[in-house]
């Protein structure tokens, strides 16, 4: 039978280390995605390196113009930080929509990053406010992060600590859940900085993605009736039991235009 | 306690057992770890139908912890997995019963079919060493679609070579057509019942034990009805006596009808423990749950209705293909034929009715009873019709079923029930009030203002339940009767244990049935306990479903009761030294009419157990009853639901906004029980209509729907606050309490009024049909379809 080993280690040096030198680690966030992945048998790592231990890689900090979030926050503290309540409530709204109870209070942002889920709500917020990725050796724009199904820029021993969000003029999230699963079947993210529109999209495709059509037609006028006559293709959408590429298609302007009505509310 | 105090029935009066319950100390399977314990785990088919070439199990039984591997090979000195209904053909024949064996022989069927069975000292090493297990398939094309199963080239079992099981009809089909040729108007619609999958909180667990001591086995499992578990397993699956086996179904977390059959893990677990000498348990994986509980529902109809000018029902005319999964569970046949075909009256004096109902093998997990059974199948075609001949006809929906209505009772269907009694016009004008139709149009328009299409849709269902006169089941193909056994044991103290055949796994029996015992002697509630769930204790049952715990295992306690006290007066008249037809048992205490003199309740008891001054020539010592109750007709629960949803146009998402249940259970002995059942049954019911739907790959037969991320069960945000009630209503006539069954309503009555609402807030964007599960999916796909033809 296999076994497992586990690390708690103390210092984000030791995290490293231990990455490196057994490339069949995995690192330990809220273990929301991975412990039902070990379960389930479809991930057998020689260990797992706990990052429980590192209080430097958790809380919400406001820096300037921006947001910082350590990667081991939960979902929780996001959704309830008075920071990103106030200056980003999209985002607190966001983490406040994920999973259950249990969930929000395991998993992490971090976590939910690295694991880049095509259905998870983190990715549009990244991408949807062009977020900066902190890792132990560098920073990844968001635009550049997302690279396909559960695929992501990080290095297989590299370590994502924070999150860095600008503060947007206006934002919102839209959300509208697989009936079973309760991940997002499409959720769209919008945000306006100045003259900069960002519509980023998770669950329609093999990972979150921009529109470029919607956010050039939202930057002529940040209104929801800018969005009338868009249509967007469906072909390389994501199909299954739960939503046709067509309704997924269909879905991402009607939720669009919502998420914009709220931001201007 | 010889006092005046107010009767415990009708009182909503406290769960015994949540205590035990909500404090975690409740004992289920799996809490049970016997000495010597070993764990199982089994082998299953990743294909839904394959010959299998080889099974090699080398390096599986030389695996760490493991200590021993069965395959079918093992089994061939037992029999299958027996099936206890028995329908027969239009023509005749006997329906086709392929053999069901507990691992598999020379072909899988299903995905999930059980190849190989580990014991080993660990869950985790059964699992590992399970594998281990080597099988080579040859995979056959899969029967997966029911609609066209008998179309199929492909044969699921050699004995069935169309894959029809049987084609069975009821009714007279020469006067149903006749009142169709007549008919002014016909109203024609082709539905699916969409297959459910069970999913109990508690999955299915067993742990079975032979002791050499006593040449005998004891098994543990997740079951609803023990004894009958037992004869099946030890008469007709393992061949040992029935006195050797003892069946113990401890807390069961819910079974929803999925815990009343035989299952094949269960028998080759009793079988093995023999040979491995030490217990062995199994507990099910949520995706083995999946996989192997029996399903519910699956069917496909066509249902044609034919009114006169009138709106007058003139006839009714229903073809059904039911699935039966790969294999014949142990009520399957009996769902879509005697449980669905007899209630197509519903609430209306159709005066002519035929149903055809032709049963088929796919190769998918067995389908048998899910809560209703039938009923709900029968409930949302009727329902479905009757409310599109109202759109069709421009009579308001209720309007319509008034002037169809059952008025005099005892009433004969044209499809062999006779209703005792019921009162549908107030369950209808109390449940149209309750839900504030009048304040509909008020409501739509505010919905409309927020971009929401609003709809309102009713539904009035029947059911028959206290299942069942042995005779009638008989005559209609069960191989077992349907009575109810039960004990009353009054203690030297006075103070009472009572034994029932019925199974609790979420009912609440040991209130209840406490409640009833109480009343009868003039206890508090604390005096009575309810034992139920172990062959060893209770002398014998036929289990829990078919909402027949109280209306017939209830009456079994009420008959035993009503024997105590008649032993009881005999013995007061002794120590009264009065005549026995002089005394009365009144307000816990027997007395001598007319007098002041009397015994009570206790005095009597102790008097039974310490007979000195006894009339011991006449009467046995002791206070002691048997009693089996065989009902002499069904019960009838009836009602009328008012649902109320909101879609939005633009995603299809829907809500129920509103869900107003009226039900008549005859006599109610805990309404905060009942309404607890009722609530449960909605919940169920919404999620079919909307949430719920197995699918299986058409192609491989893979079950596409086999987890909670992509099975949708309804969770409290789904569902709307209810607003329920009982009325007055009509007692049962027939048995000792008056009662119905409360169990399967909600779940019957429920999905053709979610439907039926949804149509009324889509019909101005011009759609007309829409199947369970109504999803935003479907919903979208239904209005853009709708779009595309204008
Ligand atoms: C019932 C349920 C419902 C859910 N619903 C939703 C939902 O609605 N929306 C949604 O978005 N998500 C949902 N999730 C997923 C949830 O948000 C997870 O918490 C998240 O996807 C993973 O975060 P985690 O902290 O639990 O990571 P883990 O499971 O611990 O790790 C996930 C992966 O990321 C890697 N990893 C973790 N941290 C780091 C790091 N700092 N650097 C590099 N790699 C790292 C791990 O090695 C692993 O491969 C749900 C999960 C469950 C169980």
């Amino acid at each position: 039978m296999p076994t497992l080993s586990y690390h708690r280690p103390s210092s984000i040096a030791e995290v490293a280390r231990l990455a490196r030198d057994d490339p069949d680690a995995k690192l330990l966030a809220g273990g929301q995605s991975i412990i039902p992945s070990l379960k389930l048998g479809l991930l057998a790592p020689s260990a797992l390196i706990d990052l429980g231990g590192l209080p430097e890689l958790r809380g919400v900090r406001l820096e300037g113009r921006s947001l910082r979030i350590g990667a081991m926050t939960s979902h929780a503290e996001v959704a309830n930080s008075p920071e990103v309540r106030k200056h980003v409530p999209a985002l607190a709204h966001l983490a406040a929509g994920i999973g259950d109870r249990q969930v929000r209070n395991r998993g992490t942002i971090g976590g939910s990053l690295a694991n880049s889920d095509p259905a998870a709500d983190y990715p549009a917020a990244v991408l949807g406010l062009g977020a900066e990725i902190r890792t132990d050796r560098r920073a990844i724009p968001a635009d550049s992060f997302f690279k396909g199904l559960f695929e992501t820029a990080l290095d297989p021993d590299e370590i994502l600590t924070a999150v860095e969000f600008p503060l947007p003029e206006r934002a919102a999230y839209v959300k509208f859940p697989q009936p079973a699963s309760r991940f997002a079947l499409v959720g769209v993210f919008v945000s306006l900085t100045g003259k900069s529109v960002r519509v980023a999209v998770t669950g329609a495709g093999p990972c979150a993605f921009r529109v470029a059509a919607l956010e050039q037609a939202l930057a002529k006028r940040f209104a929801p009736e800018s969005l009338h006559d868009i249509t967007m293709p469906a072909d390389t959408l994501n199909a299954d039991l739960h939503g046709s590429a067509e309704y997924r298609a269909h879905l991402i302007p009607v939720l669009t235009r919502r998420a914009v009505t709220q931001a201007l509310a | 306690m010889s006092s005046t105090r107010a009767p415990l029935i009708g009182q909503p009066v406290e769960r015994k057992e949540d205590y035990r319950f909500v404090t975690g100390t409740g004992q289920y399977t799996d809490d049970i770890v016997l000495p010597r314990q070993t764990y199982a785990a089994f082998v299953r088919s990743p294909h839904a139908h394959a010959h299998l070439r080889s099974v090699d199990v080398a390096a599986a039984r030389d695996a760490p912890g493991v200590l021993a591997v069965y395959t079918g090979k093992d089994l061939t000195s037992i029999g299958g997995v027996p099936c206890g209904w028995l329908i027969h053909s239009i023509d005749g024949t006997p329906m086709k019963e392929p053999k069901h064996p507990i691992l598999a022989e020379d072909k899988v069927r299903h995905v999930g079919d059980p190849i190989a069975l580990i014991v080993a000292e660990s869950a985790r090493e059964a699992k590992a060493g399970a594998a281990l297990v080597e099988v080579e398939y040859d995979v056959l094309p899969a029967v997966v679609n029911l609609a066209t199963a008998a179309a199929s080239s492909t044969s699921v079992h050699d004995i069935a070579p169309d894959n029809i099981c049987f084609t069975w009809a009821v009714g007279d089909k020469a006067a149903t057509d006749a009142a169709f040729a007549r008919a002014a108007h016909v109203t024609r619609l082709s539905l699916v019942n969409n297959r459910l999958i069970p999913n109990a909180i508690e999955p299915r667990a067993a742990n079975a034990h032979y002791s050499p001591a006593s040449d005998s086995y004891t098994l543990y499992v997740t079951s609803q009805n023990p004894h009958v578990e037992r004869l099946l397993m030890a008469a007709f699956v393992l061949g040992i006596p029935e006195h050797k086996l003892r069946v113990v179904a401890p807390d069961v977390g819910g079974g929803f009808g999925s815990k009343i059959y035989l299952y094949a893990e269960e028998a080759a677990l009793v079988w093995a423990s023999r040979r491995v000498g030490r217990p062995i348990k199994w507990t099910a994986e949520r995706s083995e749950s999946f996989l192997t509980d029996a399903h519910g529902r699956d069917h496909v109809t066509t249902a044609e209705l034919a009114l006169d000018a009138d709106g007058k029902f003139l006839a009714l005319r229903v073809d059904t293909i039911a699935n039966m999964g790969a294999y014949l569970s142990t009520f399957a046949p009996c769902i879509p034929t005697i449980l669905h075909a007899t209630l197509l009256a519903g609430q209306y004096a159709t005066p002519h009715i035929h149903c055809q109902v032709r049963a088929v093998f796919t190769n998918t997990a067995p389908v048998d009873a899910y809560r209703g059974a039938g009923r709900p199948e029968a409930t949302y075609l009727l329902e479905r019709t009757v409310e599109r001949a109202a759109r069709e006809l421009a009579i308001d929906p209720p309007e319509l079923r008034r002037r169809n209505f059952i008025r005099t009772f005892p009433y004969s269907t044209p499809v062999g029930l006779t209703y005792d009694t019921g009162d549908y016009e107030a369950t209808l004008d109390r449940v149209l009030e309750l839900a504030d139709v009048h304040g509909f149009p008020a409501r739509k328009a505010e919905s409309e203002r927020r971009g929401l299409r609003r709809g309102i849709g009713y539904s009035c269902y029947i059911e028959a339940c206290g299942i069942a006169p042995s005779s009638i089941a008989g005559a209609l193909g069960a191989r077992a009767g349907l009575f109810e056994a039960g004990e009353v044991r009054v203690h030297p103290t006075g103070k009472v244990t009572v034994f029932t055949g019925s199974h609790s796994h979420g009912q609440g029996h040991e209130t209840t049935f406490a409640q009833v015992v109480a009343d009868k002697f003039g206890l508090p509630l604390e005096d009575v306990e309810i034992e139920h769930g172990d062959t060893a204790k209770v002398l014998f049952g036929m289990g829990t479903y078919g909402s027949r715990s109280l209306a017939v295992g209830g009456s079994a306690i009420v008959k035993a009761a009503d024997k105590i006290l008649t032993k009881g007066c005999r013995i007061a008249a002794h120590l009264l030294e009065a005549s026995d037809e002089d005394i009365e048992f009144r307000d816990g205490a027997f007395r001598v009419k007319g007098t002041d003199r009397s015994k009570t309740f206790a005095e009597i008891a102790l008097a039974a157990y310490v007979p000195h001054h006894y009339p011991i020539e006449q009467l046995e010592p002791g206070l002691n009853e048997n009693a089996f109750y065989d009902p002499p007709n069904f019960t009838f629960p009836a009602g009328s639901y008012v649902c109320e949803v909101e879609v939005d146009p633009d995603t299809g998402a829907a809500r129920v906004d509103r869900f107003t249940a009226c039900d008549d259970f005859g006599n109610v002995v805990n309404p905060m029980i009942v309404e607890g059942q009722v609530h449960g049954g909605l919940a169920q019911g919404i999620g079919q209509a909307l949430l719920e739907g197995c699918r299986y790959d058409e192609e491989s037969g893979q079950l596409l729907t086999g987890s909670l991320l992509d099975y949708a069960l309804p969770r409290a945000d789904d569902l709307p606050n209810f607003r329920v009630e009982t009325v007055k209503g009509t007692p049962c006539k027939h048995n000792p309490l008056g009662v119905k069954g409360c169990g399967e309503a909600g779940a019957i009555g429920s999905p053709p009024a979610v439907i039926n609402a949804l149509l009324d807030a889509l019909a101005p964007c011009g759609v007309r049909d829409l199947d369970m599960p109504a999803t935003p999916l479907r919903i979208w796909q239904a209005i853009e379809a709708a779009r595309a033809k204008r």
